[in-house]
């Protein structure tokens, strides 16, 4: 068989250029095997994007097996453009997490805008309307020359483009560390609602349907994108600014509601967006999904530019582009909706039972500018599975990293004024406000934000549910997690305490979890050390949604993620969706009735400061001995915390999680300006800094009316959770018995300003 | 009472302004989308927060050319209430209908937080009192309310300053960051002449509800219907 046709100034498709699009020998061995002749250069970019790792998940395939997805309520698991859970009546929660980190470090910007924009184009193509959306963040350390740049651009980016389009950003975290000075982390979380029964799936069904392209022009922006997110950063980092897309969010804002009432007409038979790797993976992915072939006419594919070869333009990553298989006789129906929406659209190919992927275009013809009459000749013409299937997938080799011993035993120097020490903790970037950020989103478009930024454990959000019966409301919980270092110290143990600290957020603001979303930030899979991570890290992962009740309904993988050879923390983020019965079961973070009695709930701290924020400042290093986790302790305390809230005793909850139990209780306190008394929980010997700030997982502090101090001892004693009544709500100081006495005036103004020493 | 909500392709409180009008306050409410040329029998209309068409010129600048323009016009013109909220001020200041311009945030960046602001002059939405203060919520990059010192003069004569910015006690900002923007005098919504079309940056329609966490803008609303004689 021939080899279809380069176009002109395309060179000969070598193992020197696949070495380039980022294949390796084997890789290019075994295309020439499989296909019994060279491919054409268009062919070999195509085959690098979808063997890329971002696109193949190549190393880490075996392992996401191995994460529990199903359970009654999951409506769609992992495989489709996002996942969904059902949330009663007919309705069902749409939402995925996905990175862009490596642009997003190049041109933090557009790196972050983009981001957002695909995931939001994930949730709505399934036929979901976007109502929220999350960010996890993660800098180098606050003195880096590039974290202030590197901090407002990704902020503006994101602000930029979810403000516009009118998609509330409520929530989400931030977590500066030096590993991620060369090699920053935006993962991007959306959520939206649809009908159970009207879900759209990415799948080319139906031989001899039309393919209509719809949205964006097609530039050169983002080319390789996905090939450069499979790659390690070096020195030659800002040359790869081409391979950065450009946002639009006006054009996604059409895009949305065309596509919603497109959908609505019920004339389409799949869709999807042409997210990374752009027109190639969008067509291989529907065809793939359906069993089915598709030809491609590239002569018809909407421009902006001169000059474009099918290269160029099956593997830009524009924005804003989406591919909809109409069905047959129902094209104009799309074309109107596009119009009314001031949108372009154009049948660009048909759906085929070859199972063979076929581009076809004229070399010398160019719409853009009129040149030349349309001749076209085959230039792609690859098995459909060579492309998703057939893709390499590798165990890769794995090795456990070595015991430090020495630092097993680290607490640090016991300080003399923990007061001051508190208030300095809770004024650092890791551990104060984060308000400088959420301000510059807007955070209650939609008219439903029910619990807003840094009044909840987790954001709560109402959504509408509209159909033929009327409009009901429904109360969802959202929040996102993950601590790197802890996953450092003990990567199955680390993995679990992120689900588990989201699956708390949520309970805590009166919500049962429903399932949840992965976003697996790792460095090289290659070096064994960190492909054992990722191993663990899953393990960790899989245990902990299983013993929680959340399923992994979508994720993305992102790997590669080190500069000069230096990986960041394993991160290992995760997004947990929840519902609420009633939104009076709500509850904030903050402390709001003087006199209310306080309460721990869970195992008091054991003093193991291992990764914790106060001992990384201390020592400049992520040291300790790991925390660890008891799943099944765990469990049983978000059982007795949501029947606490379903009850109604208790009126705040917050969970203790970084900076330790000092930094909880400050930040019940400053959330209501109220102050509190407290003393220890009762514990083992223990240094009383290292029971301030330890980070030991599993334990909540709760306020409550007096009265309500037996019923509530009671339901945690049904369910085995420890229960102590360790203060009240009083005054305007924060006072731990025999430790020290803060006024709340003062830990409030040192968190307020937390990032001014980056942003100001 | 029936209102029309005008919906431009970027409007985002397009929703935002509906459910307030139609779900909480209970009016008969629908959208009117740009390239309309008719208002219908609305005895009100919203311009509603958003992007009008992208915004990458002016906030604004090219929602003055769109079809439903000259049916907006024509409402004012007879008298009909108008209240453009955010974008919506913006628009109403490109097609001239209020004086003044909305320019970039004197901190340069997008702003999202509860602010206060007080009442100074009664008009069709503001009849809660003059002095009252309310607690509303704003979401915007281009709020920094400019005019000319004569065109100050002239606003604070014929009574056309709906609110101002303030502390939580009705006290003027002074420098502070209670004026979020930057604002010339502190304004935060302005009255044209005949004080039937109302521009504000403050969201109303965001804070309509307890769940919310505050139903301070439902006042307006309340307002305009008492003002249009249905309670």
């Amino acid at each position: 068989m021939s080899t279809p046709a380069n176009f002109p100034g395309e060179p000969d498709s070598s193992p020197e250029i696949a070495r380039e699009f980022g294949l390796a020998k084997h890789e290019w061995d075994r295309v020439l095997s499989t296909l019994s002749r060279a491919p054409s250069y268009a062919e070999l970019g195509v085959i690098s994007v979808m063997w890329s790792e971002h696109c193949s998940y190549k190393s880490s395939r075996i392992h996401l097996g191995r994460l529990p997805t199903t359970g009654p309520q999951v409506v769609q698991g992992p495989g489709e453009n996002a996942g969904a859970v059902d949330i009663g009546d007919g309705f069902c929660a749409v939402f995925k997490m996905e990175s862009h980190n490596h642009p997003s470090y190049i041109e933090p910007y557009q790196g972050a805008a983009t981001g957002v924009g695909g995931i939001l184009r994930d949730v709505f193509t399934m036929g979901a309307r976007p109502v929220a959306s999350l960010n996890s963040l993660r800098f180098g350390r606050p003195d880096h020359p590039k974290t202030p740049h590197l901090v407002k651009g990704v902020v503006a980016g994101i602000g930029g483009y979810g403000n516009c389009i009118g998609v509330p950003t409520v929530g989400g975290e931030v977590q500066f560390d030096e590993s991620y000075d060369g090699n920053i982390l935006v993962n991007a979380f959306t959520v939206g609602i649809a009908k159970t029964d009207e879900l759209f799936f990415g799948v080319a069904e139906g031989v001899g349907n039309p393919i209509i392209y719809v949205g964006a022009k097609t530039g050169r922006d983002g080319i390789h994108g996905a090939t450069m997110a499979s790659a390690e950063f070096g020195e030659e980092t800002d040359s790869k600014l081409p391979t950065v897309q450009v946002g639009d969010p006006f054009m996604e804002k059409l895009l949305l509601e065309a596509c919603l009432e497109i959908f609505a007409t019920d004339c389409l038979s799949g869709v999807q967006d042409m997210g990374a790797a752009g027109l190639t993976s969008s067509s291989v992915e529907m065809a793939d999904r359906a069993g089915n072939g598709i030809e491609l006419d590239l002569d018809a594919i909407p421009r902006r530019t001169k000059a474009l070869s099918p290269y160029e333009m099956l593997l830009s990553e524009s924005q804003e582009r989406m591919l909809m298989v109409a069905k047959e006789g129902r094209e104009q129906e799309v074309f109107d909706l596009c119009a009314k929406w001031d949108l372009d659209a154009s049948i660009v190919g048909r759906v085929t039972d070859t199972g063979r992927f076929v581009c076809k275009a004229t070399p010398g013809y160019d719409p853009f500018d009129g040149t030349g009459e349309p001749d076209p000749v085959v230039v792609v013409d690859l098995p459909v599975d060579l492309l998703t299937n057939a893709a390499p997938k590798y165990d890769r080799p794995q090795e456990a990293r070595a015991e430090h011993a020495t630092l097993m035993t680290m607490t640090g120097d016991a300080p003399d004024d923990l007061g001051a020490e508190l208030v300095r903790l809770i004024g650092s970037p890791n551990i104060g406000s984060r308000s400088w950020i959420w301000r510059q989103y807007d955070h209650i478009v939609r008219d439903g934000t029910v619990i807003r930024p840094g009044e909840g454990d987790a954001a709560v959000i109402r959504v509408f549910c509209e159909d033929a019966s009327g409009t009901r409301e429904k109360f969802l919980a959202i929040s996102s997690d993950c601590n790197g270092r802890h996953v450092e110290l003990d990567p199955f143990g680390g993995a679990a305490m992120a689900v588990a600290e989201c699956t708390r957020n949520v309970v805590c603001v009166g919500a049962k979890p429903l399932g949840l979303t992965d976003c697996l930030n790792f460095g090289n899979p290659e070096v064994p050390e960190q492909m054992w991570r990722f191993a663990q890290a899953i393990d960790g992962l899989a245990a902990a949604c299983a013993a929680l009740g959340a399923p992994v309904v979508s994720g993305n993988v992102s790997l590669y993620n080190e500069t000069d050879g230096k990986a960041i923390l394993p991160t290992p983020t995760v997004a947990v969706v929840g519902q609420l019965e009633d939104a009076e079961h709500r509850l904030g973070l903050g402390f709001v009735g003087e006199g209310d009695v306080i309460a721990h709930l869970g195992r008091p701290s054991r003093g193991v400061l291992g990764g914790s924020e106060w001992l990384v400042q201390r020592t400049g290093s992520v040291t300790g001995a790991p925390v660890g986790i008891d799943l099944e302790a765990e469990a049983a305390l978000q059982h007795a915390m949501l029947e606490l809230a379903r009850t109604k005793l208790v009126k705040s909850a917050h969970d203790i999680s970084d900076g330790g139990f000092a930094v909880c209780l400050a930040e019940s306190c400053i959330a209501t300006g109220h102050g509190a008394r407290v003393t220890l929980p009762s514990s083992e010997d223990a240094p009383a800094h290292a029971l301030l700030f330890s980070e030991e997982p599993s334990r909540i502090v709760v306020s409550l009316p007096a009265g309500n101090v037996g019923e509530v001892g009671n339901i945690c004693k049904r369910y085995g959770v420890p229960f102590e009544k360790i203060g009240r709500v009083t005054g305007q100081t924060l006072a731990i018995d025999g430790v020290c006495e803060v006024p709340i005036e003062e830990l409030a103004d040192s968190h307020a300003a937390a990032l001014d020493s980056i942003v100001s | 009472m029936r209102v029309a909500v005008v919906q431009f392709p970027g409007s985002n409180a397009d929703w935002d302004a509906l459910h307030a009008v139609r779900d909480v306050l209970g009016a008969d409410a629908w959208y009117a989308f740009h390239k309309e040329t008719s208002l219908g029998d609305a005895d009100a209309v919203v311009i509603p927060g958003g992007f009008s068409y992208g915004d990458y010129l002016r906030a604004g600048a090219i929602a003055g050319f769109s079809p439903i323009d000259n049916a907006i016009r024509e409402f004012a013109s007879r008298g009909g209430p108008v209240l453009g909220i955010c974008n919506g001020f913006q628009i109403l200041t490109e097609m001239g209908l209020l004086p003044g311009a909305l320019t970039r945030n004197a901190h340069l960046r997008f702003e999202c937080r509860d602010i206060h602001l007080r009442v100074e002059n009664e008009g069709p939405f503001t009849n809660m009192g003059k002095g009252t203060v309310l607690r509303l919520p704003i979401a915007h990059a281009d709020g920094r309310y400019h005019t000319t010192s004569e065109g100050l003069a002239e606003l604070e004569r014929n009574g056309q300053i709906a609110f101002r910015y303030s502390t939580h006690k009705g006290d003027a900002p002074n420098g502070s960051d209670a004026n979020p923007n930057g604002s010339v005098g502190d304004i935060a919504g302005v009255y044209s002449r005949d004080k039937n079309v109302l521009g504000m940056m403050p969201h109303p329609e965001r804070a309509s509800e307890v769940i919310l966490g505050n139903d301070d803008g439902l006042s307006l609303f309340t307002s305009l219907r008492r003002h249009l004689g249905f309670e």
